[in-house]
């Protein structure tokens, strides 16, 4: 078996958060894990990138073409990295733009979201979900990068069961929010089954 | 803690492996100053040790934020003298400042294990060059290990300690971003820790002055044979046999990706493998070379292997072809990655090239980190712009505040390395008739400002150096410095305040201004412009990301009604929480932290506390 991974979005969004869970919960079922991240700089509003990668595989970094799926939090991180996806891979992302000041300035622009999401599908399975609506539903915006944890675990790509990543995600956040994080990864898992 | 994990097997950080390595080894000294991409080392020994302490319990080692790197391996290097088990880590650049100790540590040796961790950050990804500090084994004549995967780091940390004990050499232990930042699983042993004391035996050929030096150089290079024997058993070093006699050498990060690539196409070929690269094990290489018809180096930046493996072969009389740098996708600048490596050896082993993956029609806005929402140092640079004059020099230094070089703000023109923003200031004082301002943070200060501040001052050099004191090292993560109130150690600490300091240091004009009062700010330094010779302010404020929930909760918005679209919040003041949305600019509520600058910013009164 081997699965490889992107996590996307924007510095503090908890990115990282989600992509070790996901990898610690690759290494509680029995299976080799490996992640590359971006710290540093890219706290400060900058665009993050981390891998997971599973299974029998040596590099935690991946070629081009050769991920089977992008989760982002953020719609252009998405684009970002579209060109790491396979042909026919999934990405899941958060309807949500976070419009870099760059772009407020005018300096660059922020592409219409419809051909973000063209572009995107174009290259393999586009699942759109607003996390962010979702998380404050669940109880606080802070949850977005579990729900889309959520999500891609209701998407049948993992080799793991939801209820694995789901008790990483209760031993990796802070015990008086277990019950918020809970309710936020299934609220994912659901709103991609419907 | 996943570090202090007692199961037996956990994922770690590479940086995580090095200290899970470091406390089974039974660790009494690390030091350090904080650098990405090493600064996660440092960082894990102090949480264990702050762990430890707020349980009443003694951690069993000292851990130290130092002020420098090279006050850092000094301090350790006292330590390991006297027989304790040291390490001490830092980001590449930090061994320049390091290296007047470092080199003649060499030659004296130690007693106790010494680990020097050297975090390498080719790409620079959140760094001021790409420098390859394997070259400082040589240079140095340090025995010289490098992991690939966080497994391998904790091996060879505990490794590194005997063998530095062994040859009673500091070992260098180089890291990279892709090795100190990738995760993996590491199975785990014993951790143990206690605290012991050393003993000093006094040695005459400790005292480094001339004739001890000549004395000693021999003795390292002898010693520097003993590591090749080393070299030659370590099992670090070893061959994948996979068929052919065609080879590939390689280290580090590099050797992740072409298992990949020789897994993925099920490449016939055998693969040295070079965990030890100081010295390099020769007759191992000589055999390999031997063996195998061609040879390709796969090596991140310099061509470091392959040069000393062209060499060895040229004095073998070998005729083995060794490919490396300039063969297809190698080069020396920027880091190696999965399509670097997966096409270059695609060529050599006679694969049709990979099918390109089309670039896209649309393209996502670029997104550099920037200086946060609430962030001191946008204030201190927007109140400056305000009074300096047209053409004045600002030198920067390393910190958050180098951020301030994108537009709007565009408030950093030079820069070379820590503390040279004094240094470059007098420069340009005297080179130019232009005005200078510089900038550093404070724990830049304590680090490597001093000396360029005592400079200016005896030679009376006309120019304003500010500290942007913001109570924390920001950049690398908050670490604590000599002006913060507690130590690494989670201790309660002497606290410098900048302002005493350069008081001491002679300086005759000082400011103390809290930046968040635009007004004020602007006033003390059109005093300090006014002011002829040199003259500091200390624009002191708390990092945003360290402020407590109470201060920086609610936000602040628009009244659109007030709002007459002047564009000063977005275009000079350049606060990442300000947007267009149409013809309208708004304030996120989840990006403001509420620091109210922008209504000192705005003419017409138009923003204000946003209610509840």
């Amino acid at each position: 078996m081997k699965i490889r991974m992107i996590f996307a979005g924007v510095g503090g969004q908890g990115v990282l958060t989600e992509a070790n869970i996901l990898a610690k919960a690759f290494l509680s079922a029995g299976e080799k894990a490996l992640t590359s991240e971006v710290h540093g700089m890219a706290q400060r509003g900058g665009s993050v990138v981390c891998t997971v990668c599973a299974g029998d595989v040596h590099s935690p970094l991946i070629a081009d073409g050769g991920a089977d799926a992008i989760v982002s939090m953020e719609p252009t991180e998405a684009l970002r990295y579209i060109k790491k996806l396979k042909e026919g891979g999934t990405v899941i992302t958060d309807v949500n733009p976070v419009i870099p000041p760059n772009v407020s300035l005018g300096q660059n622009e922020y592409p219409d979201l419809e051909s973000v999401f063209k572009e995107i599908s174009n290259r393999g399975k586009l699942i759109k979900i607003d996390a962010l609506e979702i998380a404050k539903r669940a109880g606080n915006a802070i949850t977005k990068n579990i729900v889309m944890l959520g999500a891609l675990s209701g998407m049948e790509i993992l080799p793991i069961d939801r209820e694995k990543i789901l008790q990483v995600v209760r031993e990796n956040v802070p015990a008086k929010y277990v019950e918020m994080n809970e309710r936020a990864f299934n609220m994912g898992y659901e709103a991609v089954r419907d | 803690m996943d570090v202090l994990s007692e199961k037996e097997k956990a994922l770690l950080l590479g940086n995580e492996a090095v200290v899970r390595g470091a406390i089974e080894a039974g660790i009494d000294v690390a030091t350090t100053y904080p650098g990405t991409p090493s600064s996660e080392i440092a960082d894990t020994f102090s949480k264990i040790a702050r762990h430890y302490t707020a349980r009443g319990q003694d951690p069993g080692f000292y851990f130290q934020y130092s002020t420098n790197e090279k006050v850092a391996l000094e301090f350790a290097a006292a330590a390991a003298v006297s027989g304790l088990r040291a390490l001490t880590c830092m980001k590449h650049v930090g061994l320049n400042v390091a290296s007047d100790a470092f080199m003649t540590y060499m030659y004296v040796g130690c007693k106790g294990g010494h680990i020097i961790v050297t975090a390498d950050d080719p790409s620079c990804h959140s760094s001021q060059n790409e420098q390859d500090n394997r070259y400082y084994a040589k240079f140095g004549n340090a025995p010289m290990l490098e992991p690939s995967t966080p497994q391998e780091t904790k091996d060879m940390v505990m490794e590194a300690f005997e063998i530095s004990e062994e040859l009673s050499l500091p070992v260098l232990f180089r890291m990279t971003t892709r090795t100190s930042h990738i995760r993996g699983p590491v199975n785990l042993g014993e951790i143990k820790l206690k605290k012991k004391k050393g003993r000093f035996e006094k040695n005459p050929l400790m005292v480094t002055v001339p004739e001890v030096a000549r004395k000693l150089h021999p003795v390292l290079l002898e010693k520097m044979e003993k590591a090749e024997l080393i070299s030659e058993k370590s099992r670090f070093n070893f061959v994948e046999d996979f068929g052919g006699n065609t080879g590939i050498i390689t280290s580090g990060a590099p050797y992740n990706y072409v298992r990949e690539v020789v897994d993925e196409l099920k490449i016939k070929c055998r693969v040295l493998k070079l965990g030890m690269t100081n010295p390099l094990p020769r007759k191992m290489c000589i055999d390999f070379l031997k063996k195998s018809e061609r040879v390709i180096v796969v090596e991140e930046l310099e061509p470091f292997l392959e040069e000393q493996l062209k060499a060895i072969a040229q004095e073998e009389g070998l005729d083995v072809k060794i490919y490396g740098k300039g063969y297809g996708n190698f080069r020396r600048i920027y880091e190696y990655d999965m399509d670097i490596v997966e096409s270059t050896l695609r060529k050599f082993f006679g694969f049709e090239e990979k099918k390109k993956v089309s670039d896209t029609s649309l393209h996502a806005p670029p997104r550099p980190p920037v200086m946060c929402p609430g962030c001191p140092h946008r204030a201190t640079y927007y109140a400056i712009k305000q009074v300096a004059p047209e053409g004045t020099i600002y030198p920067t230094d390393i910190g958050c505040y180098t951020l301030g070089k994108a537009p709007p703000l565009e408030m950093a023109d030079f820069l070379l390395c820590m503390g040279s923003n004094v240094g470059t200031a007098c420069g340009f004082s005297y080179a130019t008739d232009q005005k200078v301002i510089s900038f550093m943070g404070d724990s830049t200060f304590f680090h490597a400002g001093l000396p360029g501040i005592v400079n200016a001052v005896h030679h009376n050099h006309d120019c304003v150096i500010t500290v942007l004191d913001n109570r924390t090292t920001a950049m690398t993560g908050h670490q604590p410095h000599p002006g913060t109130q507690y130590d690494g150690m989670g201790n309660e600490a002497i606290m410098l305040k900048v302002e005493d300091v350069v008081k001491g240091l002679g300086v005759q004009h000082i400011e103390v201004v809290n930046p968040n009062n635009l007004k004020k700010t602007m006033e003390a330094f059109e005093r300090a412009l006014n002011y002829k010779g040199t003259s500091v302010v200390v624009s002191k404020a708390p990092c945003a990301l360290i402020l407590p929930k109470s201060v920086t909760e609610g936000s602040f918005e628009i009244d659109q009604e007030k709002c007459t679209k002047c564009n000063v919040c977005i275009e000079k003041f350049g606060c990442p929480a300000f947007y267009r949305d149409g013809d309208k600019i708004k304030i996120d509520e989840t990006l403001c932290n509420a620091c109210g600058v922008c209504t000192q910013v705005c003419e017409s009164n138009a923003i204000r506390r946003r209610k509840k």
